[in-house]
């Protein structure tokens, strides 16, 4: 394998590389490589079908370049669509049966597999390169009805399931990389939360990407059957490396009558360096259905990593009385991009919607937001509040507010706040003369900035964010 | 404690203090008076650090060259600076700054961090000692803060740090006769042989509280006039105009 990783030096201390033996498909994309995915993962054939179908489409479709941030070319064909470790190609049943150097890798990245199933009492769900290697804490939600597994083990054992809602929030064709994704995704997770029930403990996935010259497609279906809850938490690393890695996600939330999902994301893909080089191309797309009626879904996100982040999580409001929410926060420092926001399509009557966004641009970063509220004809007495704040570091970083509105009955109202202020000298001096030195003081203005969606993180990775915003902007302040 | 000797501060190409001189021992009261414009706020920027300013001349804090300490580290050392303007900082929770700041002055002084536990139960007894409510500590700090409450909020910072060089920039600005006498009592409450303080103000009023060693005039960018307590009085009746 080609090594190209770089050093790990102390902005990214999640930059170390597993040396672990791979099974790969052959580099490039082609119906080979898809039916190499399909047949690996012993996927039945209406699965390979679907695949191919979106690969057909896929051909058809162009990458779009409406997006402020741009990148070179991406070679398609010279990228591997699957790597995984060798030991994991017949997966293993228990943790102990899993290869020791996985284990000390999510160990490193603070995950510790076999601790966290007996201590924190959070379900995690482990996603190495492409494929998911553990899964903890299944017996005790098997026993409630809840599944929790990833989606190749969903395909196989809960076919009806993934059948009736895959692609039903994301459609095969919506555009160029969800089409991509729904040809060659590899893993991700899987949740199903039966009627009335309310899953006792965090959900959460953490994706890894370990081996250079592969794209990470991940794909995640969520289901929240009538009056039911749960809360999910998707965390993010990779290997520093000169080379850009391409992750494109597809993420489906289907919430019924009365159900609710609370969906947080904590994205930390390595950046790049100092100048631009490197880091991973985050094109994911995250879309919610509210389908049933009282049915609520909130997205919440704090975007760090990534050379480039580009995503819209979303929620369709079609259910009467639903809910949806996007909580944000996008820092970007050095030459990172961001262009990221949400839509909110309304559909149902009565619906709701809040979106909250926190764009912090440090160095010659560039954040943009881009936001979609659509309000349609039927969806009377609807409501949208939308509040975007930036805060820039320096003389060198950019931040942009993109919305588009659509209000298309008299009885919805739309409310639409944005500020943009300079992080300010007067501040951190008077920090200063408090004895906080300046990357003390840069982290408390910042997280006092971000409160508000800090705050709707759950308690247990509200912390652990926090620390992740200050040492984002390390050294922005000089 | 402090000993400035000669000391030029130029901000913008324009110079400010031209020549300063100022011994403070501990124990001692000095209040600076003077006119608008005078160098009056300069001074305090620049013992405390802010940025932007060339400096001249010497500063021998404890015999510590202060011009080769940053900002946090001359707070460590026991220098604080009472805001004219304190800073209002959205989102974060007055309780947590000031645990935030304690701890890396007490980290500094070689002293164990304080827990949260530990913290709060002595912020609640500084903060009824200058009859602040409790309600303020969790707000927002400074945020929606009456410009008494703000000042109050810097004195109870002062106490809770236990500075060694205590500066009050006009921090009888915008006080009425009541919390004028809080933040004076607050101020003589922690007056003692060790610490010193150096008050700016513009008039006798909060002299009248808080008794000084010293009166400076200064003016133009240098002392021009020391003397006792009876200075202020004095001043107070024929203005700075007839001071050469």
């Amino acid at each position: 394998m080609k090594n190209q990783d770089l050093n790990i030096d102390k902005e990214y201390k999640y930059g170390f590389t597993t040396d672990i033996e791979s099974i790969r498909a052959p580099k490039g994309l082609n119906e080979d490589t898809i039916k190499f995915i399909s047949d690996i993962k012993k996927e039945p054939k209406w699965m390979l079908d679907w695949r191919l179908k979106a690969f057909n489409r896929l051909k058809s479709l162009k990458e779009p370049t409406w997006q402020k941030p741009k990148y070179p070319k991406i070679n398609y064909q010279d990228l591997y669509y699957y790597s995984a470790p060798k030991s994991s190609s017949e997966k293993p049943k228990s943790l102990d049966e899993i290869d020791p150097k996985i284990l000390e890798t999510y160990k490193k990245l603070g995950i510790p597999l076999v601790e966290q199933q007996r201590l924190n009492g959070i379900a995690v769900d482990a996603v190495f390169d492409s494929v998911s290697v553990a899964t903890t804490f299944k017996d005790e939600l098997t026993k409630k009805g809840i599944i929790f597994c990833s989606i190749s083990e969903a395909i196989q054992k809960h076919s009806d399931l993934v059948k009736k809602y895959l692609g039903s929030v994301i459609p095969l064709s919506d555009h160029y990389f969800a089409t991509l994704n729904s040809a060659v995704f590899t893993d991700g997770s899987f949740v199903y939360i039966p009627p009335n029930t309310r899953c006792p403990m965090e959900l959460s996935t953490y994706f890894r990407i370990n081996a250079a010259e592969t794209g990470q497609f991940e794909r995640t279906l969520i289901i929240a059957d009538k009056g039911s809850y749960v809360s999910y938490l998707e965390g993010c690393t990779a290997p520093m490396r000169d080379e850009n890695q391409l992750h494109a996600a597809n993420v489906e939330l289907i919430a019924l009558d009365d159900a609710e999902i609370k969906y947080s994301t904590v994205q930390n893909w390595y950046p790049g360096d100092k100048n631009g080089v490197g880091g991973i191309y985050n094109f994911v797309t995250k879309r919610g259905a509210c389908r049933g009626k009282n049915s609520k879904i909130s997205w919440t996100q704090v975007e760090t990593g990534s050379a480039i982040t580009w995503k819209y999580p979303s929620c369709i409001l079609q259910g009467d009385n639903s809910v949806g929410e996007f909580y944000s926060i996008a820092i970007t420092n050095n030459y990172q991009k961001a262009d990221t926001g949400t839509k909110m399509i309304h559909l149902g009557k009565n619906t709701k919607s809040k979106i909250i966004s926190k764009g912090i641009s440090a160095g010659n970063a560039d954040n943009t937001y881009r936001g979609l509220v659509d309000i349609n004809k039927k969806a009377t007495n609807s409501r949208n509040y939308t509040q975007c704040d930036s805060l820039l570091m320096g003389n060198k970083c950019g931040a942009h507010t993109v919305p588009y509105i659509k209000n298309k009955n008299s009885t919805s109202t739309i409310e639409h706040e944005a500020t943009t202020t300079k992080i300010n000298e007067d501040q951190l001096y008077y920090c200063n003369q408090r004895g906080l030195d300046q990357e003390e003081a840069v982290s408390l203005i910042v997280n006092g900035f971000c409160k508000e969606v800090l705050q709707q993180l759950p308690m247990e990775f509200a912390v652990e964010a926090q620390k992740l915003v200050a040492i984002s902007l390390e050294g922005s302040v000089g | 404690m402090l000993k400035i000797t000669n000391l030029k501060a130029t901000i913008n190409e324009k110079l400010i203090l031209k020549g300063l001189d100022l011994d403070i021992k501990p124990g001692e009261v000095h209040a600076i008076m003077g006119p608008n414009g005078s160098g009056k706020s300069t001074l305090a920027n620049v013992l405390s650090g802010k940025n932007g300013y060339e400096i001249e001349g010497e500063i021998s804090f404890n015999g510590m060259d202060l011009n080769e300490l940053k900002t946090e580290e001359r707070a460590q050392k026991g220098i604080f600076l009472a805001f004219q303007y304190p800073l209002e900082i959205p989102g974060v929770n007055t309780n947590i700054f000031l645990k935030t700041s304690l701890n890396s002055v007490r980290k500094a002084r070689g002293e164990k961090e304080l827990d949260t536990l530990t913290f709060l139960k002595l912020i609640k007894e500084k903060a009824k000692e200058l009859n602040i409510d409790e309600k303020f500590l969790s707000r927002q700090l400074n945020v929606g803060f009456s410009g008494g409450e703000k000042k109050k909020n810097e004195i109870l910072q002062m106490k809770l740090l236990e500075p060694k060089l205590s500066i009050l920039d006009e921090t009888d600005s915008g006080l009425d006769i009541d919390a004028l006498r809080i933040v004076a009592d607050g101020v003589n409450s922690y007056k003692n042989k060790e610490n010193a303080f150096l008050i700016i103000t513009h008039y006798q009023r909060l002299l009248d509280y808080i008794k000084p060693d010293f009166i400076h005039v200064l003016s133009a960018g240098k002392i021009v006039k020391t003397g006792s307590a009876d200075l202020g009085e004095q001043l107070e009746k024929t203005g700075y105009a007839n001071l050469s």
